[in-house]
C-alpha cells in the first residue's frame, strides 16, 4: 500500500510542477450573482459606470445572443456548459479611489509578481534597458488592476488604458471602432462576450506614431466559476505602428472555467499591428479534469490601403481552444500573417487556424501553422483563405505542419480555400511527420536525456515560428514548449 | 579500457553479433574490417547503445562499468563518441545550437557546470577551422542539405569538441572524396591520444593509410575471424574476404 500511495504522490506532485501558475490568490472578491439576464448585463454597466449607449448595446447583444444556438462544427467534445451557473462578473474587492500603483491590493501585487510581471514602474526600470520596456495592462478576473508607463505614452499621444476608461474617457474612439471588426452578431461566444465584457484593454496609435515600447496585457482568471470576457481594441491610425503581447494563465481549478474573449484590431492607411500571444491557460490535469475552455474570437481589419495585421501566438494551455485569428484584407496592398505554434498534451484539445480574406487588389497573406500533438490530444489545424471578386493578384502562401509525438494523440488539418477572381494565387503546402527513432538516437548518442532530445527536435520543428515573436517572448515560449511537452514520451 | 566478452546481439529476432571478444586498451586504434552484413554497423550501434539492438549473450565493460546498464546519453557522458556512417538530420536545429546542447547536456549529466557562451563560440571556432567546417555550416540546421563530406566533417568536429575517451567510427570513409578523406583523416588523427581509445570500421584499406591503426580485425558473419597488424590490411586489400568467409563456411 505504501508503495501506491508514494507513486499516487508522485503523480500528483508532477502535475503540479508542470503547471507552475497553479496557485490561488485569496483575496476578497466581488461576484454578481450566478447566471445571465438583462439585469446582469444592467448590473455589470452600471458597476462599471458606462453610459447609456454602451448599456443598449450590451443589451442588443444580449438579445442576440438568447436567439443563438453553440457551434457545434469544431473538431472538439466536451459536456454541455450551463451558462445559467456561471458568475459573470468577479472584481477583486478595491478600497475606494485607486490613484496609484502603490494602491493595488499587494496580494494582486504579489500575484503578478510569482507570474514574473512585475508592475511596479521602478521595479521594471531597474531591470531593463529603456528600449525593452514593456507596458503592461493587468487585467485579474473582470477588472483591469493595474497599468504601467501610462504618462510616458501619453507623451506619445498613445492611449493604452483598460478598455472600461476608453469607454468613459473616450467615447468618440469606442463608439466609432467597437463591433467593427466583430460584429455584436458575429457568432454565439462573441455575441456573449458583447454583452457581458467586463474588461480588456484599449489602445489608440495617432497617425505617424510608433508606439515608443512594447504593449502587453497579462490576463489572470482568479475566482471559481467564473467566465473571463475580456474584450481588446487595438487601432492604429494612418502611418502608425504597435507591438503588443498578451500573456494569459489561470488557477489549477477541478471545474472547467470559461474563457470567452473578443479581440478587434483596426490598421488604417500605412499603419502597422503585430499582435502575438502566449497562451498558458490550465491545461487540466493528467486524467482530463479541470481547464479552460478557451473559446476565443480574434479578428484584425486592414481597412485602408498598404495596411498590415499580424497575429503571431504560442498555444500550449487550455482544456479546449477554439480559435481563430484573423485578417480582413479590405484595403489595397494590404497584407496579413499568421504564425502560430499550438502544441497539445494530454487530454487536451485544440480546434485552431485563421481566415485570410482578401478583398482589395493586389493583397498577400501568409499563413505558417505548426501543430505538436502528444499525449491522448487532438490537434486541428482550420483554415480559410479566400478571395473576393475584385481581389485581382491576391497572393496566400500556406505551409501547415504537424509533428505526432506518441501514438494516441491526432492531428487534422482541414484547410478551406476559395477564390472567385481568376488572378489569385494559392498555395498550401502540408507535412505531417513523427519524431524518427533514428532523431532520438541520434540526439541521445551525444549526451542528451530523452526530454531533452525531443525539447531539441520541437524547437527545431517551430523555429520558423518562434523567430517571429519579441526577443523576450521567444525565450519564454521556448521554455514554455519544453514544460508542456514534459512527460510526453516513454 | 573497453572489454567485450562472447558478446552476442541481436535485432528485432535476427541474431547478428554470434560471440565477439574484443579488448581495446587506451591509446590503441583498432581497425574493423569485413564484408557488407558482417555485422559492424550493428557493433557500433550496440556500442553506443541503440534501442531494439539487444545483448543476448556475453557482456561489455567500459572502464570497469557494465554497458548494458546504461542508456545511449549515459554512455555519451561516460566517455562514449559514435561517428555515424550516415548522420542524421535535425531540421530547424542550427548545427552550433546542436554542438552547445550536446556539450551543455553531457557536462551537466556529469555533474559539471554549463560552458558559458563565449568560451564556447571562442571553442568551436577553433575546432571548426581545423576541419575547415565554415561559419556558415555552423549556421545551418544541423546536417540537412549537407554533402556527403560537410556530414562527415561535421561527425568529426562534435567528436573533437565532446572530447570523448571511446570513439567509434563507422565507415566514416563512405562518401569521401579524396581531399575530404584526408580533412577528415588529419582531424581523426589530431585526436589520438594516450588517453583515447578508437575503433574504426571500413570495408575499405585507404582510410587505413591515413589513420594508421594498431590493431586489424576481420568480422564476418558476426564473429571475429582474424586479427593481425596493420599489414593485414594490406593483405585485405589485395585479397578480398573471399578467404574469410569461405573458411567461416567450411
Amino acid at each position: 500500500m505504501a508503495a501506491v500511495q508514494e507513486t499516487i504522490d508522485k503523480v500528483k506532485a508532477i502535475d503540479v510542477d508542470q503547471y507552475k501558475y497553479g496557485f490561488v490568490t485569496d483575496i476578497e472578491s466581488e461576484l454578481a450573482p450566478k447566471g445571465l439576464s438583462e439585469e446582469i448585463v444592467a448590473y455589470i454597466s452600471a458597476k462599471k459606470e458606462e453610459p447609456e449607449w454602451m448599456l443598449n448595446w450590451r443589451l442588443e447583444a444580449y438579445r442576440r445572443w438568447k436567439t443563438m444556438d453553440e457551434p457545434t462544427w469544431a473538431r472538439v467534445e466536451y459536456p454541455k456548459i450551463d451558462f445559467e451557473d456561471l458568475h459573470y462578473y468577479a472584481a477583486p474587492k478595491k478600497r475606494e479611489g485607486l490613484k496609484s500603483l502603490d494602491e493595488v491590493d499587494p496580494e494582486i501585487l504579489e500575484t503578478y509578481k510569482k507570474l514574473g510581471i512585475p508592475l511596479s514602474e521602478q521595479e521594471i526600470l531597474a531591470g531593463v534597458a529603456p528600449e525593452h520596456r514593456v507596458a503592461v495592462d493587468a487585467v485579474f478576473d473582470s477588472v483591469s488592476v493595474a497599468t504601467t508607463f501610462k504618462e510616458e505614452l501619453a507623451k506619445a499621444g498613445v492611449i493604452f488604458c483598460p478598455i472600461s476608461e476608453a469607454i468613459r474617457e473616450h467615447p468618440e474612439l469606442v463608439q466609432k471602432y467597437l463591433g467593427s471588426v466583430v460584429p455584436v452578431s458575429d457568432n454565439f461566444y462573441a455575441t456573449l462576450n458583447s454583452a457581458v465584457f467586463s474588461d480588456g484593454s484599449f489602445v489608440y496609435i495617432p497617425p505617424g506614431v510608433r508606439c515608443p515600447m512594447e504593449l502587453s496585457t497579462y490576463f489572470r482568471i482568479n475566482e471559481q466559476n467564473t467566465g473571463q470576457f475580456e474584450r481588446t481594441l487595438i487601432i492604429a491610425d494612418k502611418g502608425s505602428y504597435v507591438s503588443y503581447l498578451e500573456g494569459c494563465t489561470a488557477p489549477q481549478r477541478d471545474e472547467n472555467q470559461l474563457h470567452a474573449a473578443v479581440v478587434e484590431l483596426v490598421a488604417l492607411e500605412d499603419a502597422q499591428i503585430k499582435y502575438s500571444t502566449v497562451q498558458n491557460w490550465y491545461p487540466g490535469d493528467s486524467e482530463g479534469k479541470g481547464g479552460i475552455y478557451n473559446f476565443v474570437t480574434k479578428r484584425g481589419d486592414c481597412r485602408e490601403k498598404n495596411s498590415k495585421i499580424s497575429w503571431t501566438q504560442v498555444e500550449t494551455g487550455s482544456a479546449i481552444t477554439w480559435k481563430y485569428p484573423s485578417c480582413i484584407l479590405r484595403g489595397d496592398n494590404s497584407q496579413g500573417e499568421f504564425y502560430s505554434i499550438a502544441i497539445s498534451n494530454g487530454h487536451q484539445q485544440i480546434d485552431s487556424g485563421t481566415k485570410m480574406i482578401h478583398l482589395g487588389k493586389n493583397t498577400a497573406s501568409r499563413i505558417i501553422s505548426k501543430g505538436i500533438s502528444a499525449g491522448v490530444s487532438q490537434n486541428t489545424y482550420r483554415g480559410q483563405v479566400s478571395a473576393h471578386r475584385k481581389a485581382s493578384n491576391a497572393r496566400n502562401f500556406t505551409q501547415c505542419d504537424s509533428l505526432l509525438i506518441g501514438d494516441k494523440c491526432g492531428a487534422h488539418t482541414v484547410p478551406y480555400i476559395e477564390s472567385k477572381n481568376s488572378t489569385a494565387v494559392f498555395e498550401h503546402e502540408a507535412t505531417t511527420s513523427k519524431i524518427s527513432d533514428d532523431q532520438m538516437f541520434y540526439c541521445q548518442a551525444r549526451g542528451l536525456n530523452e526530454e531533452e532530445a525531443v525539447a531539441l527536435i520541437v524547437n527545431g520543428f517551430v523555429r520558423d515560428v518562434i523567430q517571429q515573436l519579441p526577443m523576450e517572448f521567444a525565450v519564454e515560449a521556448q521554455k514554455l514548449i519544453s514544460i508542456s511537452l514534459e512527460g510526453s514520451v516513454g | 579500457m573497453l572489454e567485450i566478452k562472447n558478446l552476442h546481439a541481436e535485432v528485432d529476432g535476427n541474431k547478428i553479433l554470434r560471440g565477439i571478444d574484443l579488448t581495446v586498451r587506451p591509446g590503441e586504434i583498432h581497425a574493423i574490417m569485413g564484408p557488407n552484413g558482417s555485422g559492424k554497423s550493428t557493433l557500433s550501434y550496440v556500442l553506443a547503445g541503440k534501442e531494439d539492438y539487444e545483448i543476448t549473450e556475453g557482456s561489455i565493460t567500459y572502464n570497469g562499468v557494465d554497458w548494458e546498464e546504461l542508456g545511449a546519453d549515459e554512455r555519451a557522458a561516460a566517455g562514449m563518441f559514435l561517428a555515424f556512417q550516415y548522420p542524421i538530420e535535425i531540421p530547424g536545429v542550427a548545427t552550433m545550437t546542436f554542438l552547445k546542447t550536446a556539450l551543455n547536456a553531457q557536462r551537466k549529466a556529469r555533474g559539471e557546470e554549463e560552458i558559458s557562451t563565449p568560451d564556447f563560440m571562442k571553442l568551436v571556432r577553433e575546432k571548426a577551422k581545423e576541419l575547415k567546417v565554415t561559419p556558415d555550416m555552423l549556421k545551418r540546421p544541423l546536417n540537412v542539405g549537407f554533402s556527403g563530406g560537410e556530414k562527415k566533417r561535421a561527425e568529426i568536429l562534435q567528436m573533437s569538441l565532446l572530447e570523448p575517451s571511446l570513439c567509434v567510427l563507422d565507415e566514416t570513409d563512405s562518401g569521401l572524396d579524396i581531399d575530404a578523406l584526408r580533412i577528415v583523416s588529419e582531424g581523426v588523427n589530431q585526436l589520438r591520444s594516450p588517453d583515447r581509445s578508437m575503433i574504426v570500421i571500413t570495408h575499405y584499406q585507404r582510410l587505413l593509410d591515413h589513420i594508421v591503426p594498431d590493431v586489424v580485425h576481420v568480422l564476418s558473419k558476426g564473429k571475429i575471424v582474424k586479427t593481425g597488424g596493420k599489414e593485414l590490411a594490406l593483405e585485405l586489400e589485395k585479397n578480398g574476404y573471399a578467404d574469410y568467409v569461405d573458411e567461416e563456411a567450411a
